[in-house]
């Protein structure tokens, strides 16, 4: 599904990803954690296109094609989907507008029809009962005065309705009451499937608690420093990061 | 003015010597008088300092004459009971005058001169001290005059139609008045509209007197104009005892534009809001200037513009709430935002507030900006391609403006001609 390849990212003279390695297989999900500024949300943006970050090497490979050329909107046609660690406000645009114009926009992309609006009513009004998100807040604009938990609910209920190949959630969990972390967590679960992989950024066991991952990768200076299985996360919850920090020094 | 007098300022005055036999002579009169002492505005002038309509009018066109339109080419945009001024001339033949509703009586401004009428010559007496008001008084033609019967509620819009046919460069002046009796409630649609682009010479007043506690929806469309067209859009109201003005402007650019608001909440506690959005590209230039006076106490008024301009055009706001000594309580807030698409486009904001009242609460906010890194991103990163996504978020910006018109089919249309605008930028 996902293989980064030596990646090599800056931001202005600071280097941020330094030869970052990483293969996440299909229907895998693959569990990240680092400290503070290791460079996963970077990593993150790194994949869904942002600008304003210079690649000095290496490769992202989605399903065995390079996408580092591609613009955003390609990479989002093609199944990358990013929940941000931030969502973003956008006034003035109500959620549902919005919520159509994307998934209408990715249709037409890959070439198939575009939703009708009772079909797509359906769909969202489906998504959104599952995960708890009020009607009343699909008419408002989108983000705009959410709380920090509604938010990443909204980003969730985005998932749900891109149906993405590959999910990067960047600390989905953060702001997250208990009982919504659960709702969210059973959210991403019902969304597994054979072809569709996950890189779940997280600073917190409990996340995986819900959402078991397959792998858990340790990063920290820009770089994937260890690999393992679930039980990696339950010892680093333990130990915390000294022992990468360190070697940092 | 006399010695100084402009070609233009000549042509002005043998166009005002031509309306001897137009009714109202004496108030035309002191407007001519009162337009001489200033002449054409320019930079000079602080008010229409961003915008010099002296180097606009150089040449100016004559007065337009009687114009010929089959009824079926002057397309009808929204369920209303419509009344067109064509040309300056009030049509009664083009309009829904067996329709209107209960409660309302059109009648045509030139008859209202004609005969005398001291309420329509009283409200027009009420002219504010502005050189382009008093050019309208001076020169004006016709228009319609509304009268809506106190306690009527109406739910039909009634529009005023302001439409030019394609008559080449003419100038074209008209008034119109609507008095909204006590406790009425109402709304009024006010719309320019060129039948096709064309460089006319417009000025165009609406006097609205809204009684005590009567309550008025206005919504103005002003429609695109060819590069060369100048017009001056103004609205003079006036409001009595805990009546209500909720008063939306939508601009789409189209040559040199001037769009004047002046309010007077004369009674107390009344209420006033106005709100915009103004959309240019090309070499467009948009102004809107409003003063706003708080006389009685309690008052209310709101204040909240949207610009978006794009390519070489130019965006005015000018915004002036001032607040009389007596008219303590006074509760004002004014916010002017713009959005610039590209290098060459500017935007030129002057809040100000004037409060000679100590207990009040007011306050205002200009700001500029361009389009936001972060939102473009997440947009695209959820699937829109570039041009999409900035169109969506201009969408959104004039949306917080649109979402103060309280009636939701018009909302609906105005959303609407702002999406075809911006269709037009990605065909550019
Ligand atoms: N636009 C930028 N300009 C300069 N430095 C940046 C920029 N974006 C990120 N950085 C720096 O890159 C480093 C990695 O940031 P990043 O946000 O990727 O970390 P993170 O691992 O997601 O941290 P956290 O766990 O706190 O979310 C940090 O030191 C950050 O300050
Ligand atoms: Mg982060």
């Amino acid at each position: 599904m996902l293989e980064i390849k030596n990646l090599h990212v800056s931001i202005g003279e600071r280097k941020i990803l330094d030869g970052l390695t990483l293969t996440v297989g299909d229907g895998e999900i693959a569990a990240i954690m680092g400290p503070n500024g290791a460079g996963k949300s970077t990593l993150s943006y790194v994949i869904a296109g942002r600008e304003g970050y210079d690649v000095s090497g290496g490769e992202v490979l989605l399903n065995g094609e390079n996408i580092l050329g591609l613009a955003p909107h390609e990479r989002a046609a093609k199944g990358v989907f990013l929940a941000f660690q931030y969502p973003v406000e956008i006034p003035g645009v109500a959620t549902m507008t919005f919520l159509k114009a994307t998934l209408n926009a990715q249709r037409r992309a890959r070439g198939e029809e575009e939703l009708q609006t009772p079909d797509f009513m359906k769909r969202v009004n489906e998504a959104a009962a599952r995960l708890g998100v009020a009607k009343e807040m699909l008419r408002r604009p989108l983000n705009s005065g959410f709380s920090g938990g509604e938010k990443k609910r909204m980003e969730i209920l985005q998932m749900a309705l891109l149906e993405p190949s590959l999910g990067i959630l960047d600390e989905t969990d953060s702001g997250l009451d208990i009982d919504a972390l659960r709702v969210v967590s059973e959210g991403v679960n019902a969304l597994r499937a054979r072809d569709r992989s996950f890189l779940v950024i997280t600073h917190y066991q409990r996340l995986l608690d819900y959402i078991k991952p397959d792998t858990v990768h340790v990063m920290a200076r820009g770089r994937i420093l260890r690999s393992g299985g679930a039980e990696l996360a339950l010892e680093l919850e333990e130990s915390g990061y000294k022992d990468y920090i360190v070697e940092a020094a | 003015m006399n010695e100084t007098a402009s070609q233009a300022e000549i042509a002005l005055k043998s166009s005002f010597e031509r309306m001897k036999n137009a009714g109202a002579q004496s108030l035309r009169r002191g407007a001519w008088e009162a337009f001489s002492r200033s002449g054409l505005p320019n930079k000079r002038d602080e008010s229409w300092h961003y915008t010099d309509l002296r180097a606009a009018l150089r040449a100016v066109a004559p007065m337009s004459g009687e114009t010929k339109t089959a009824t079926s080419a002057i397309e009808r945009k929204q369920a209303s009971c419509r009344f067109v001024v064509l040309d300056g001339a009030f049509r009664p033949d083009l309009s829904d005058l067996s329709l209107a509703p209960s409660g309302v009586a059109a009648q045509s401004l030139r008859e209202a001169l004609a005969h005398g009428e001291a309420e329509v010559l009283a409200a027009l007496a009420g002219d504010v001290d502005d050189p382009a008001v008093a050019l309208n008084a001076a020169l004006m033609q016709d228009g319609v005059v509304l009268r809506i019967a106190p306690g009527t509620v109406l739910d039909t819009p009634l529009e005023i139609a302001n439409v030019t046919s394609n008559a080449g460069a003419q100038s074209v002046y008209s008034r119109s008045l609507a008095m909204v009796g006590k406790g009425a409630s109402a709304t009024i649609i006010e719309t320019l509209e060129p039948l096709a682009p064309s460089e006319a010479q417009e000025n165009h007043a609406l006097t609205l007197r809204i009684e005590d506690g009567a309550r008025l929806e206005h919504v103005c469309t002003v429609a695109p104009q060819a590069g060369a067209a100048v017009r001056v859009l103004s609205l003079l109201a006036t409001l009595g005892a805990k009546s209500a003005l909720n008063s939306f402007c939508l601009i789409e650019g189209g040559g040199l534009l001037r769009r004047q608001v002046f309010a007077l909440l004369a009674g107390e506690s009344a209420d006033a809001a106005f709100c915009g959005a103004t959309l240019l590209r090309g070499r467009d230039h948009a102004d809107t200037t409003l003063q706003v006076r708080h006389e009685g106490r309690g008052g209310k008024s709101r204040e909240f513009f949207r610009y978006v301009v794009d390519e070489q055009a130019t965006g005015v706001f000018q915004g002036k709430v001032s607040v009389a000594q007596l008219a303590q309580k006074t509760d004002g807030a004014m916010q002017s935002k713009a959005l610039l698409l590209s290098d060459g486009a500017t935007m030129n904001s002057k809040p100000e507030l004037e409060i000679f009242a100590d207990d009040v609460v007011c306050g205002h906010g200009a700001t500029c900006g361009r389009l936001d890194a972060d939102q473009l991103f997440y947009l695209q990163a959820r699937g829109l391609p570039e041009r999409e996504a900035e169109a969506l978020l201009i969408q959104g910006f004039a949306n917080e403006a649109l979402r103060l018109i309280a009636r939701e089919a018009m909302r609906d249309m105005l959303e609407a001609r702002v999406a075809t605008w911006l269709a037009r930028r990605d065909i550019r």
